[in-house]
């Protein structure tokens, strides 16, 4: 037994003794490949409505209100989902979401939401890491389904292509500045920019 | 004592009065009450499909100085409630130099014996209770409204001859 764990030492002490530099390098390779691949998938699985919803912190709240706005039934069939606003689609992006994912983990452990009451009276501050957020990268979710660059201001309303070719398109605002509450209720906007 | 009195008996006369126009109410055939609701109680019909609000941003013709004017944009959406009052996110003061909306008149900073308040007046706050959007749809009752200008104009016309 000793033995045999000695020779697994040796191995992995140096490998290149007993294997080739070549299949090492494609056999790390292929390691990694199967490793990014698993841990892609596991993100897939948690970037899915059905798993946000899964808590029901957030079925009953925000769920129930996204359900009676354009995002979830509209003439054009296209449905937002919560991972389309909430999660990047991009890659090193997404994994910074995950780790600050974990903080709501902790948050169902100690029940911070876990009653309509305590939701409506930490929805400001959960409402404003939103704000931050898509104050931060632009709109970046808003941006992946709806483009400014075709955008048809001949085709909106007055009052929104006004908008649009002003503020938004010299870029001194962006969606969440004036499209705030577009998915959810808002909480007591008191001293909000704009309200 | 004898005003209580006299109170009394013509609260009752009303009351009664009242009753009687309910009872002859009951006893009109039932094709005789002009009604929007075209099936049978007991029925739950289709309802037709929904108009779409009009959204013309163009700014409609008031009927009369008072009146409220109608709201030239859809509102799907706008939150009114205790916590956020969505119109005034465009419409209060210090909003429109943002919004290009006009302001809420002076009116709605007033309080019932006209002081002028700094902030919206509370009986002003759900506009939605005065002021309303518009439906593409055709009238179901017919309106005779007359406009104040086309009466007057009448008058003098028939003051004339
Ligand atoms: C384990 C249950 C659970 C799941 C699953 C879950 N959430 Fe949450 N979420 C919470 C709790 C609890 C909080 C409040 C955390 C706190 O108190 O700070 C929260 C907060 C949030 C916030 C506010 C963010 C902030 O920075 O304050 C957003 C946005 C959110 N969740 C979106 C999502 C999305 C999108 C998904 C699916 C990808 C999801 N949640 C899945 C329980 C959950
Ligand atoms: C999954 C794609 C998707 C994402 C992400 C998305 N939207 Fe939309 N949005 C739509 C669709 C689809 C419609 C409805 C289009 C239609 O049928 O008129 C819409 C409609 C709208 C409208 C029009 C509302 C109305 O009453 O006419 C606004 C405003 C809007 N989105 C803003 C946003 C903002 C702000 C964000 C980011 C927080 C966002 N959207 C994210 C797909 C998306
Ligand atoms: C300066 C403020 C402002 C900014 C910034 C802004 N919008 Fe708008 N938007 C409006 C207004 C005002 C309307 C019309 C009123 C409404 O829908 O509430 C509107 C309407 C819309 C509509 C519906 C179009 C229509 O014809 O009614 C969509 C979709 C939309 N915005 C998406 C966006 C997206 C996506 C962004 C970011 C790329 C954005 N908006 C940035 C003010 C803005
Ligand atoms: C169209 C984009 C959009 C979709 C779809 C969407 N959200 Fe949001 N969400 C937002 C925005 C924008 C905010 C920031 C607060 C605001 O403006 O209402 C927000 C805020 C939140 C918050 C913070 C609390 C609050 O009410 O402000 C939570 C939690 C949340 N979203 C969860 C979800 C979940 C779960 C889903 C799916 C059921 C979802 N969101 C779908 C755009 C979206
Ligand atoms: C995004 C900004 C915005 C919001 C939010 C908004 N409005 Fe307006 N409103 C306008 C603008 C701009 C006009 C000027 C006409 C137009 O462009 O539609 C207007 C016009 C009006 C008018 C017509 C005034 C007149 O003199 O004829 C009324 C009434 C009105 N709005 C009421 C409301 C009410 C009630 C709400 C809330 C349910 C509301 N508005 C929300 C921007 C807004
Ligand atoms: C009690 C009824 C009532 C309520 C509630 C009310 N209004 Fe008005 N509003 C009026 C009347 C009447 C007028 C026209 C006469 C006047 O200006 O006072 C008017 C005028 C306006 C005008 C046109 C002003 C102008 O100078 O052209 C706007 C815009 C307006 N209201 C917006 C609002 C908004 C936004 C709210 C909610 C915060 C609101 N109103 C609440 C009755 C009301």
């Amino acid at each position: 037994m000793l033995d045999k764990l000695k020779k697994i030492w040796q191995v992995l002490n140096r490998p290149s003794v007993h294997y080739s530099l070549g299949f090492l390098t494609l056999g790390g390779f292929v390691a990694g490949v199967i490793f990014w691949g698993g841990f892609n998938t596991a993100l897939e699985a948690t970037n899915k409505e059905a798993f946000c919803i899964g808590c029901h912190e957030m079925e009953n709240n925000v769920y129930q209100e996204l359900q009676t706005t354009i995002h979830f039934t509209n003439r054009s069939g296209v449905r937002a989902t919560c991972p389309d606003c909430h999660v990047p689609h991009n890659w090193t992006d997404k994994i910074a979401r995950k780790m600050q994912a974990s903080k709501e983990v902790w948050g169902k452990v100690f029940g911070t939401i876990n009653t309509r009451e305590k939701f409506e009276s930490k929805r400001r501050e959960l409402a404003e890491h939103e704000w931050e957020r898509l104050k931060a990268n632009d709109s970046l979710e808003c941006r992946n389904c709806h483009n400014f660059t075709y955008m048809d201001f001949t085709r909106q309303s007055p009052r929104a292509s006004q908008m649009h070719s002003t503020s938004l398109a010299s870029g001194e605002k962006t969606c969440i500045d004036c499209h705030k509450g577009i998915a959810h209720h808002l909480p007591d906007m008191e001293g909000v920019k704009g309200f | 004592m004898k005003t209580l009195k006299l109170v009394s008996a013509i609260g009752l006369l009303a009351f009664g009065a009242l009753m009687m126009t309910s009872v002859s109410a009951a006893s009109i055939p039932e094709d005789k009450i002009d009604t929007l609701r075209q099936a049978p109680i007991n029925i739950e019909p289709t309802p037709p499909a929904m108009q779409n609000v009009r959204n013309t941003d163009v700014k409609e013709v008031r009927n009369y100085p008072m009146q409220p004017p109608v709201i030239p944009h859809k509102i799907d959406g706008y939150q009114l409630d205790l916590k956020v009052n969505k119109c005034m996110a465009c419409h209060a003061r210090s909003r429109i130099g943002d919004s290009q909306a006009p302001m809420v008149s002076v009116t709605h900073y007033m309080d019932r014996d006209n002081n002028f308040l700094a902030e919206l007046s509370p009986r002003r706050y759900f506009c939605t209770q005065c002021h309303v959007p518009q439906l593409d749809a055709k009238l179901l009752v017919e309106n005779d409204f007359v406009d104040m200008e086309h009466l007057i104009k009448t008058n003098t016309e028939q003051k004339k001859h």
